[in-house]
C-alpha cells in the first residue's frame, strides 16, 4: 500500500467520524446562527448610521476585526480540541492497536489524521469566513482592504494550532496537551501585540519578544495578516481621523500582510512540527 | 519437568527450516527503562499449528505479541514472522490480530469496522462484501451487523475483533486472550473457529491465561516466565504422559511395591497412583494386585494436565486436583470452569 493511499484512508476515516459525530453539523449550525446575527447586527448599525464616510467605515472595520478575532479563536479552539485526542488517547484506549497492526505506518496514521482535520478546518474557515465578510458587505456596503485573503490567513492559523495539538497528542494526555496548546496560542497573541507595540515605539526588546514568539509559534503571523486584510485602506483611515495609518497597523485590532519570509516560516514550522510529531509517535510504546 | 523431558517434547529432532516457521525469535529482549519485560525470548512456531503462549501475569506475553506484530521495537535480539523480519510492514497483510485490549470505532457499525479493515488490509474491493459477510457469520454477529459497535457488549466487541482478525484469509492469526470477555458458548465458538483455521493450514498464535482453552485447541505450547520461554512442548507428548489411579484395599504396604514395576508409584489413602504406565500394562497391574490379595474397587485413567505441567515449571505447588481426570471425560461434561492463571501468582 502506498503511503498516500494509507494517508487518504485515515483522512477519510477522520472525515467520516467528524460527520458521524456531528462535529461538522454543529459547526455549520453555529456558523449559520453567527452569520445571521452578524448580518442583523451590522444592518442595525447601518440603519442607525449609514456607512457612507470614512469614520463609519473605520468603526465598522473595528467591529469586523473583533468578529474575525472571535472567529479565529473558535477556529483555534476547534483545531486544538479536535487534534488533542487524535492520537494518544486512541492508543491508550486500544483503538489504534488494531489499525497499527495493519500494513500502515505510524507516520501515515498521524498524517492521515492531520489531513482529515485540516480539510475540515480549512473548509470551515474559508466557507464561514467568506460568508461573514459577505454578510458585513451586504449589510453595510463596507469592503475591507483584501477581503479575499483574510479567510485564508485564518485557515492557516487554524492549521498551525492543529499541528501543534497533533504533535502534543502523540505524547501528552489530551487534556494537558489541549490546555498547553490553548495557553501557547494566547501567549503568542499577547506576544504579537507586544511585538507590535515594540515596532510602533521602536523598542528592540519588545520587537525581539514578538519575533521570538513568532518563531516558536507563528499563529500570530497569520492572525495579523487576517486582521490587516480586514483593515480599511489608508485613505479611509486618514479620513476617519487616524493620524498615522502606519502606527495603526500595530494596534491589536489591525495588522498588515506578513512578509513572505514569515509565511515561508509558517510552512516550515508546520512541516517541522509534523515531523517532530511523527518521530515522537514512532518512539512511543503502544 | 526436566529440561531433558522438555527437549523430547519439542518433537522431531530436525529443526524446521525457516520457511516452515510462522514465527521465530532469538534472544528477543524488551526493556522499559529499568524494567525488563522480555529477558531473551527464543522460540519457534511451525506453520499450520495452533501454538499456545502461556505464562503468569507480567511474564511478558503481551509485550512479545506486540514485538511480533511490529507494534513495539525490541531492545535486542531478532526474529521473523512468516519469513520476514520483525516489524516488516508488508507482512502485516498476511497476519490477523485480536488485541488483548480490543476496542473499535463506537460510531461505526460492525459491518463498517470490518469494511475499514478490508481497506486497511488492502483486500481487493470486489472481495469486501464476501469477506465482511463471512466474518460476520463466522463470529455470530450477522444479526447485529448494522448496529453501532458502541452499543455492543464486551463479548460482542471481542467477537467483532475476532472477525477483524480473520479477514482476508491471513496466514497467521495472533489472538491475545481471545476469550477473555466471552461466555461459555462464545468460548466454544472460538475453539471451533480455531479448529477450522488449523484445518485451512492457518497458523494460530494463542496468547492466553486459560489453560483449559489452550489444552483443548493447541498443538504446541510455550510457557514463558520472567520474559523467557521455560518450556516448549507438544500437546500430543503431554497427553501421552498418562498415569493410572487404582483404588485398592487389603494389600497394605505391598501396593506401592507391586506397582513400582510398571512406573513411579505412590499411595495416597486408598488410592494407588502410578505415573507413566503404558495403557496396555494396566490389566497386568490389576491382576498382580489381585493375585497378592488386593481388592480393586476402581481404576481411573489419568493424564498430566497442562495446569500440572505449568505449575511444575513455574515452581508453584499445585493441588492434588492438578492431576485431572482423562480429558475425554472432562470434554464430555459440561463446560468446565477454566483455570485462570491470573489467580496463580
Amino acid at each position: 500500500m502506498s503511503s498516500l493511499e494509507s494517508i487518504v484512508i485515515i483522512a477519510r476515516l477522520t472525515l467520516r467520524e467528524a460527520f458521524r459525530r456531528r462535529l461538522l453539523w454543529a459547526l455549520v449550525g453555529l456558523t449559520i446562527v453567527i452569520i445571521a446575527l452578524t448580518w442583523w447586527g451590522f444592518s442595525r448599525i447601518a440603519d442607525v448610521s449609514p456607512v457612507t464616510g470614512p469614520v463609519e467605515m473605520l468603526a465598522v472595520s473595528q467591529v469586523l476585526v473583533m468578529l474575525a478575532f472571535m472567529f479565529s479563536f473558535v477556529l483555534a479552539m476547534t483545531a486544538v480540541f479536535a487534534a488533542s485526542p487524535a492520537i494518544g488517547p486512541e492508543i491508550e484506549s486500544g483503538l489504534l492497536l488494531a489499525i497499527l497492526a495493519r500494513p500502515i505506518r505510524r507516520s501515515e496514521v498521524l498524517l492521515g489524521r492531520w489531513l482529515g482535520l485540516a480539510v475540515i478546518l480549512v473548509g470551515y474557515a474559508i466557507v464561514a469566513g467568506y460568508l461573514e465578510v459577505g454578510a458585513v458587505g451586504v449589510a453595510t456596503g463596507y469592503l475591507p482592504t483584501d477581503p479575499a485573503i483574510a479567510p485564508l490567513y485564518l485557515a492557516g492559523e487554524a492549521l498551525v494550532l492543529l499541528t501543534l495539538a497533533m504533535a502534543f497528542s502523540t505524547r501528552i494526555a489530551s487534556v494537558a496537551g489541549g490546555a498547553i496548546a490553548v495557553v501557547a496560542y494566547g501567549l503568542a497573541w499577547m506576544a504579537g501585540v507586544m511585538g507590535g507595540v515594540g515596532e510602533a515605539f521602536n523598542s528592540d526588546v519588545l520587537r525581539g519578544a514578538g519575533v521570538v514568539s513568532r518563531l516558536i509559534l507563528p499563529s500570530d503571523v497569520l492572525w495579523r495578516g487576517a486582521a490587516g486584510a480586514l483593515t480599511p485602506t489608508e485613505d479611509v483611515l486618514r479620513g476617519g481621523g487616524v493620524a498615522s495609518p502606519a502606527l495603526y497597523k500595530f494596534s491589536p485590532f489591525s495588522g498588515s500582510a506578513p512578509d513572505p519570509v514569515w509565511l515561508a516560516w509558517c510552512l516550515v514550522w508546520i512541516v517541522g512540527a509534523l515531523a517532530i510529531g511523527i518521530v515522537l509517535l514512532r518512539r512511543r510504546e503502544v | 519437568m526436566s529440561s531433558t523431558a522438555l527437549g523430547r517434547a519439542e518433537g522431531p529432532t530436525r529443526a524446521p527450516a525457516t520457511d516452515e516457521l510462522a514465527i521465530e525469535t532469538r534472544e528477543l529482549r524488551k526493556e522499559f527503562g529499568r524494567i525488563v519485560a522480555l529477558a531473551g525470548l527464543t522460540m519457534t512456531v511451525p506453520r499450520g499449528e495452533v501454538f499456545g503462549f502461556l505464562g503468569p501475569n507480567g511474564a511478558g506475553k503481551t509485550t512479545a505479541v506486540k514485538l511480533l506484530l511490529g507494534l513495539s521495537r525490541p531492545s535486542a535480539g531478532e526474529g521473523s514472522v512468516l519469513g520476514a523480519p520483525l516489524g516488516d510492514v508488508a507482512t502485516r497483510r498476511r497476519v490477523g490480530y485480536l488485541p488483548e485490549l480490543f476496542r473499535y470505532q463506537g460510531w461505526m457499525t460492525a459491518r463498517e469496522v470490518l469494511g475499514l479493515h478490508c481497506e486497511l488490509a488492502r483486500l481487493p474491493r470486489a472481495d469486501w462484501d464476501r469477506e465482511v459477510s463471512g466474518a460476520l457469520d463466522l463470529v455470530g454477529l450477522a444479526q447485529r451487523s448494522d448496529d453501532r459497535t458502541g452499543t455492543f457488549s464486551k463479548g460482542m466487541q471481542q467477537r467483532l475483533g475476532l472477525g477483524v482478525a480473520f479477514l482476508g484469509r491471513p496466514e497467521l492469526v495472533v489472538l491475545d486472550e481471545p476469550t477473555s470477555a466471552l461466555d461459555p458458548v462464545g468460548r466454544q465458538d472460538v475453539r471451533r473457529i480455531i479448529a477450522s483455521l488449523r484445518d485451512r493450514g492457518v497458523s494460530v498464535f494463542l496468547n492466553s491465561h486459560l489453560l483449559t482453552e489452550v489444552e483443548r485447541v493447541c498443538d504446541r505450547v510455550a510457557i514463558v516466565d520472567h520474559g523467557r520461554v521455560v518450556a516448549q512442548l507438544a500437546m500430543a507428548d503431554l497427553q501421552r504422559e498418562q498415569g493410572t489411579r487404582i483404588r485398592v484395599s487389603g494389600i497394605d504396604g505391598l501396593a506401592e511395591h507391586v506397582a513400582a514395576r510398571y512406573g513411579p508409584a505412590r499411595v495416597e489413602g486408598e488410592w494407588l497412583n502410578v505415573d507413566a504406565i503404558a495403557e496396555a500394562d494396566v490389566p497386568a497391574l490389576v491382576r498382580d494386585l489381585v493375585e497378592r490379595g488386593g481388592a480393586v474397587h476402581a481404576v481411573v485413567p489419568m493424564r498430566h494436565s497442562l495446569e500440572e505441567r505449568f505449575m511444575s515449571l513455574l515452581g508453584v505447588d499445585g493441588p492434588d486436583a492438578a492431576k485431572a481426570p482423562d480429558a475425554a471425560d472432562a470434554a464430555d461434561a459440561a463446560e468446565p470452569a477454566s483455570t485462570d492463571l491470573k489467580a496463580t501468582r
